[in-house]
């Protein structure tokens, strides 16, 4: 979340897209309503009429995969009614930046595309710089080829008809839609967007995200109380997994894993530095690489010096444009690949898509680790459905962990408040915290090289690996320092802004990522955790003060959030070039005198209004502005629609592209695909429940949850059911191309036909929350039915969108 | 009554999260059972000894045909006029300082009259223990100062509770505000209930919910004639057990009803 | 960090002071039926209270145990009522946290381990696994570590383990998995971030 959960409540507009809040993040929703209470219009935009939409003053049904039409056409309206917020998009975004003149864009592809790799070389897609190097802008907007007008072009395909009949959203709902939420264009009112899974769980979900961020930045709404893009993540602690890069392609704190194509420190640290040579771009990632030495000094301590990088070469590489994601993982070990797997609190065997080939690549294994507090589906594959035992050649050690509630640690919520929690009991029977277990593992692992030797030795013996306490437990609060960072030797830090010299002792914890250092004099496990203790050993992430000086719930003093306990990200944002509050009733920062007050700033830097010292607002972007053209993403700088991998029509009713051109095509035989196919004539969409939780492997065994959703349902609207014949209650078959399940229909009022290109597609859903393990008469994975493809940048699986048929048994 | 307290059930609010519905588990020991997937979010799909609070989920189309999923929090509406009160014969139900209604399960004979009684049909009874069961609004807790489980556990405000004046007022204020068909129920039957609620539809719309609950007349003769001589007579647990004896004859085992527990998978052993 | 008793009862749940009835001399005879009951609000008082954080979403909601002083066990767990998010509610799945507690007799309690071809799992030893584990890890390790890939290039990774989890643990330990991974040379490494 670029904001925070209190903070929804401080929105005029809050639109629900891509997520069902009431049902999984339900104590999000209080706050959600609370501003319904005090006259903020709720809208919910989903395939299914949910709990949520309950709540809300008004759902609109959309055809799941449909998301960017649907928002691409609210940009074209915003654009076109003028309902932007000049004063923002103007000094803030770069609308006025001039884009390159080899950049196209054609029936559905931009240039550099190359179809054979299904990638595109980006060279074309830049932005013009002057001679100084700086971004050539016109501030008139009128340039044919500034980044507003390409946009506005681009984006004058999505007409309301168009649109229309692309998402199945009545033009009267698009229209009630976009004026409702583009009315938050204005320097007085915010307006949020609410996201979760049914975003990111697309082939084209980040470019879904982005096109909202654009709207949000057309209306002014990013950095403001209120305001903001809003991902309500799914886990308890999915956000700090993410910043400690239990990720192939990162490493902690978001710094890149290096690739095989730089070999040495400096060709890493060249790469990933970014450059601007305009004078008021903060461009905070210069800083790159003394986050990134800190990191390796963390890593491998005083084994890292600058004599051998600091220990780069003992760090894995990865090949350039190849990637490693989970779905990767799995096609690997079907094809017999992977010999070994760590499975860690996870339940890939129900969780990931088309279980059918998940279930076979595990046979493959020779061995598994499984760490839990509960037995899973994972764990027990070898005497899964139509698995026999003794054709199975897997060892597999399940480890008994402790529960939350029985370690000390920090989670970091989806505001990236990073909460402190303590041990209230011991696990049960030899039960040890997930920490402990990998402590004790990886101590083993060291014992045999320390004793046998091994090939690359180096990374492994020079580990730091020194966490436990005195009796040998897993120490919590000792990694949690480790993570903060601390000096390596005694360091003064002069700030020339302030006129300051600060000395800090070895060993001292470090206050701020500001003081990491380039020279190995600082180690920190991850820079965006620099400050979560003050440099006397406070731990800032237990603190539990009530106070809200600002009255607009940003509770300063409660826990800690990363970055620098900042609550609201590119806060400078919600004041003008001079440091006054657009919203002087929300007032999250104010420039007074010399100093910003209110929220910790995004630096300390004065408003850009000062053209000597003062930074633009989006200190994390090279050219410190807001990006409406963004080149990073793989698929182009502008979103476009593009149909789901398997969907209900054979043409893209905007391009000739059908599906998004980026995406990487899984080819094993378990990978079949059913578009546009008579067999398979229902959009499906998968979804978890407020009772349980993701494949439900913590609560299908509580006896409370278990009880009021005991079984998988396929949610069916009345009128398809009254086609098929299938009465409430009855087990049906639902089958994909890939797979099938067995449930009980819902029959609900709740789902309704879409008119899609003058035709009628239903559209289904169901849970995946159930296995056989048990119960047992659950049913089993709803993933059977999932394809193996993901989203072109993250890989992120596609849940929400593909081909089914329903039976009745 | 100085004490007298009101809790409030704001359908309006309501995002059948099932918070209440498992808050109440949890605080008073009950554990879950085996249910099936009936074709409805709503599960148990009805009130059971072992479940005090449900939630109930209804569908509903309003004649000029706009779509509402309607939630409504089932359970004791603690009646003022209370006819299980006045069929107990043992004394097990009563009226606590705070207006509700308490059950003490180690006086509960097991005789079911308070469930035939109920104009609300809220008590159920459990073979095994040979009692009946229903919601006593947390007395303990309540005796604490704490809000019961479900108060506590609502996020939304769909819950509260409070002083019986402040909460009705509350109640009537806020139907005034939605407008509509929006209503109060609860305060204008059996003496007034100390649960109210605020409904966004007619009661008639809603599933399982009366329209006009009343005590029964034949209870009011068993209560304000029979019962007062008889427990003069005898006193306590015994005098009730021979009375409903001497009325119904003995007790007989009990025919398994629809929302008998099949096996019992219980939580929080 | 434990809370103070004032703490717990100053939840914003509670519904007013002048409820508690001692010394307000009305009938206690219901009461003393009551014992039982009423205990486990005076064993909920007399408890050590232990401030957590839900392990299901991402609200990171605040729950309060509380601990039996002499068994060590929890015996409740309710909302935080001082949490500034969720100010003491919470949903079906946080207000059924109790029940991931050992009170939940499906968790697991020994080692198991599943031997090749068998169908059945065995009790064991924590020396004996991480051994073992330990043995098969640098086995496998060691047989298919990759120096060079395709093109040459140096890239010192061992390809054959994956890594897989979690975003149900806490930072401490996301951090040491992330950089074990790192430190075995693993580059399959992924969790629920994607999932």
């Amino acid at each position: 979340m670029t904001n925070h959960y209190i903070d929804l409540k401080n929105s005029d507009c809050i639109l629900i897209m891509g997520s069902n809040a009431a049902e999984h993040h339900p104590i999000a929703f209080k706050w959600i309503l609370r501003a319904k209470e005090k006259g903020a219009k709720i809208i919910h935009v989903d395939p299914r009429y949910t709990r949520t939409s309950a709540r809300c003053d008004y759902h609109v049904p959309l055809r799941s995969g449909t998301d960017i039409a649907f928002l691409g056409g609210m940009i074209n309206y915003i654009v076109n009614n003028d309902k932007w917020f000049k004063d923002y998009v103007l000094n803030y975004t770069n609308a006025s930046f001039i884009v390159g003149p080899d950049f196209t864009f054609q029936d559905g592809l931009f240039s550099g595309y190359d179809a054979q790799k299904r990638k595109y070389n980006k060279d074309t897609w830049v932005l013009e710089k002057d001679s100084k190097g700086i971004p050539k802008r016109d501030m008139s907007l009128n340039d044919p080829r500034c980044v507003f007008q390409m946009m506005k072009t681009h984006y004058s395909r999505y007409t309301l008809d168009k649109v229309s009949s692309i998402t199945g959203v009545s033009k009267e709902n698009l229209l009630k839609v976009y004026e409702e939420y583009s009315a938050t264009g204005v320097k007085d009112k915010a307006g949020t967007e609410c996201y979760a899974l049914g975003w990111t769980h697309h082939t084209t979900g980040s470019q879904i995200i982005r096109t909202m961020s654009m709207i949000q930045l057309l209306l002014g709404n990013m950095g403001i109380c209120g305001g903001g893009v809003n991902a309500l993540r799914g886990e308890p602690n999915v956000q700090g997994s993410t910043d400690h890069a239990i990720l192939y392609n990162i490493l902690p704190g978001y710094l890149k894993m290096p690739p095989a194509s730089l070999d040495t420190l400096d060709k890493y640290l060249e790469k990933n530095t970014p450059v601007s040579k305009d004078p008021q771009s903060a461009n905070y990632y210069q800083n790159y690489p003394k986050f990134f030495v800190s990191f390796l000094k963390s890593m491998f301590h005083d084994k890292a010096t600058a004599e051998n990088g600091f220990g780069y070469s003992w760090m894995p590489k990865l090949d350039d444009g190849v990637h490693y994601s989970l779905m990767h993982l799995f096609d690997k070990m079907y094809e017999g690949k992977i010999k070994g797997l760590f499975a860690v609190g996870t339940d890939p065997a129900v969780s990931s898509p088309n279980t059918n080939k998940v279930r076979k690549a595990l046979e493959k294994l020779d061995w598994m680790v499984g760490e839990n507090i509960f037995n899973n589906e994972t764990y027990s594959f070898w005497k899964g459905p139509g698995v026999d035992p003794k054709q199975v050649k897997t060892e597999v050690f399940l480890l008994p962990a402790s529960a939350s509630m029985e370690k000390e640690g920090s989670q970091s919520n989806s505001g990236r408040w990073v909460q402190w929690k303590y041990k209230a009991a011991e696990a049960p029977g030899d039960g040890i915290p997930v920490g402990e277990i990998t402590i004790k593992i990886m101590a083993a692992v060291r014992a045999l090289y320390a004793k046998e030797g091994g090939v690359h030795p180096d990374p492994i013996l020079n580990l730091k690996w020194d966490y436990t306490d005195i009796k040998g437990r897993y120490d919590a609060l000792k990694v949690s320092k480790q993570i903060n960072g601390y000096f390596l030797k005694d360091t003064v830090i002069e700030d020339k802004a302030a006129g300051t010299k600060t000395e800090f002792k070895k060993g001292q914890l470090v206050p701020t990522f500001g003081m990491l250092q380039v020279d190995g004099a600082t180690a920190s496990g991850n820079w965006v955790m620099a400050g979560s203790f003050t440099a006397t050993g406070e731990n800032r992430m237990a603190k539990r003060g009530k106070d809200d000086p600002t009255g607009l719930g940003l509770y300063p003093n409660w826990s800690y959030a990363w970055p620098v306990n900042r609550r609201i990200i590119y806060n400078r944002a919600s004041c003008d070039i001079y440091g006054k509050p657009y919203n002087p009733k929300r007032k999250l920062l104010e420039w007074v005198g010399d100093k910003w007050v209110g929220d910790v700033p995004d630096g300390p830097w004065p408003p850009q209004a000062d053209k000597e010292k003062g930074k633009y607002p989006f200190i994390m972007k090279a050219d410190g502005l807001g990006a409406l053209f963004g080149p990073g993403m793989v698929e182009g700088p502008f979103p476009e629609h593009y149909e789901p991998l398997e969907g209900p029509l054979a043409k893209n009713p905007l391009s000739g592209q059908l599906i998004n051109p980026a995406i990487e095509i899984f080819k094993s035989d378990l990978d079949k695909v059913a578009n546009a196919d008579a067999k398979f004539p229902y959009v499906c969409t998968t979804y978890s429940c407020t009772e349980h939780w993701c494949s439900g492997a913590l609560t299908r065994w509580q006896a409370w949850l278990l009880e009021m959703q005991p079984e998988l349902y396929v949610e069916i609207g009345d009128l398809l059911a009254r086609d098929l014949g299938i009465r409430n209650g009855a087990k049906v078959r639902v089958s994909s191309i890939r797979g099938a399940v067995e449930c009980v229909a819902m029959v609900t009022k709740r789902f309704k036909p879409f008119q899609i290109e003058g035709k009628t597609v239903h559209q289904v859903g169901l849970p995946f929350n159930y296995g056989w393990l048990f119960p047992k008469d659950g049913s089993d994975s709803t993933n059977f039915l999932t394809p193996t493809v993901g989203d072109a940048n993250t890989f992120c699986p596609e849940y929400k969108a593909f081909m089914v048929n329903v039976q009745k048994i | 009554m100085e004490k007298e307290l009101i809790k409030l059930i704001d359908t309006t609010k309501c995002t059948a999260c099932r918070g209440c519905q498992v808050a109440c588990k949890q605080w008073n020991e009950m554990p879950g059972l085996k249910t099936k997937q009936w074709g409805s979010y709503q599960n148990p799909p009805d009130l059971q000894w072992n479940t005090w609070t449900l939630i109930r989920f209804q569908e509903y189309v309003s004649d000029k045909g706009a779509f509402k999923w309607l939630f409504r929090k089932d359970g004791c509406m603690h009646c003022t006029d209370a006819a299980c009160v006045k069929v107990c014969p043992s004394g097990a139900l009563h009226h606590t300082e705070f207006g509700t209604v308490g059950l003490n399960s180690s006086r509960c004979i097991g005789c079911k009259e308070c469930v035939s009684a109920c104009p609300f049909d809220i008590p159920r009874y459990n073979r095994e223990t040979d009692k009946i069961y229903k919601c006593d609004l947390c007395y303990n807790r309540l005796r604490g100062d704490e809000s019961p489980s479900c108060v506590k556990s609502c996020p939304t405000g769909a819950l509260t509770i409070g002083r019986k004046d402040a909460m009705t007022k509350k109640a009537y204020a806020r139907a005034k505000e939605l407008g509509g068909d929006a209503n109060v129920y609860g305060d204008k039957f059996v003496g007034g209930t100390h649960v109210l609620y605020v409904l966004d539809e007619k009661a008639k719309v809603y599933d399982n919910l009366p329209r006009d609950p009343s005590v029964p007349f034949s209870i009011i003769v068993w209560k304000d004639m029979l019962k007062p001589l008889a427990l003069l007579a005898a006193g306590g647990v015994l005098a009730g057990s021979f009375l409903h004896y001497i009325l119904h004859g003995p007790k007989l085992p009990d025919e398994p009803g629809p929302n008998e527990p099949g096996k019992e998978e219980k939580g929080g052993e | 960090m434990e809370i103070t008793r004032r703490g717990f009862l100053s939840m914003t749940g509670a519904i007013g002071s002048g409820i508690a009835l001692s010394g307000l001399g009305i009938n206690l005879s219901p009461v003393k039926a009551y014992a039982d009951e009423l205990s486990k609000m005076n064993r909920v008082k007399a408890a050590k209270q232990v401030t957590t954080v839900c392990c299901y979403c991402s609200v990171g909601c605040g729950l309060v145990c509380s601990v039996d002083k002499l068994t060590s066990k929890i015996f409740n767990i309710e909302g935080d009522a001082d949490h500034p998010i969720n100010e003491g509610s919470l949903c079906a799945k946080g207000a059924g946290f109790f029940d991931l507690t050992e009170a939940n007799k499906h968790r697991l309690k020994k080692v198991l381990y599943r031997a090749p071809m068998s169908d059945k799992w065995e009790e064991k030893e924590w020396p004996w696994a991480l051994e073992r584990i330990a043995r098969l890890v640098k086995d496998t390790r060691e047989a298919g570590f990759v120096k060079t890939n395709a093109k040459g290039e140096v890239v010192n990774r061992c390809e054959n383990i994956g890594h897989l989890g979690s975003s149900n643990v806490d930072n401490e330990e996301c951090w040491l998995m992330s950089i074990k991974a790192r430190a075995l040379g693993m580059i399959y490494i992924d969790h629920q971030a994607r999932v």
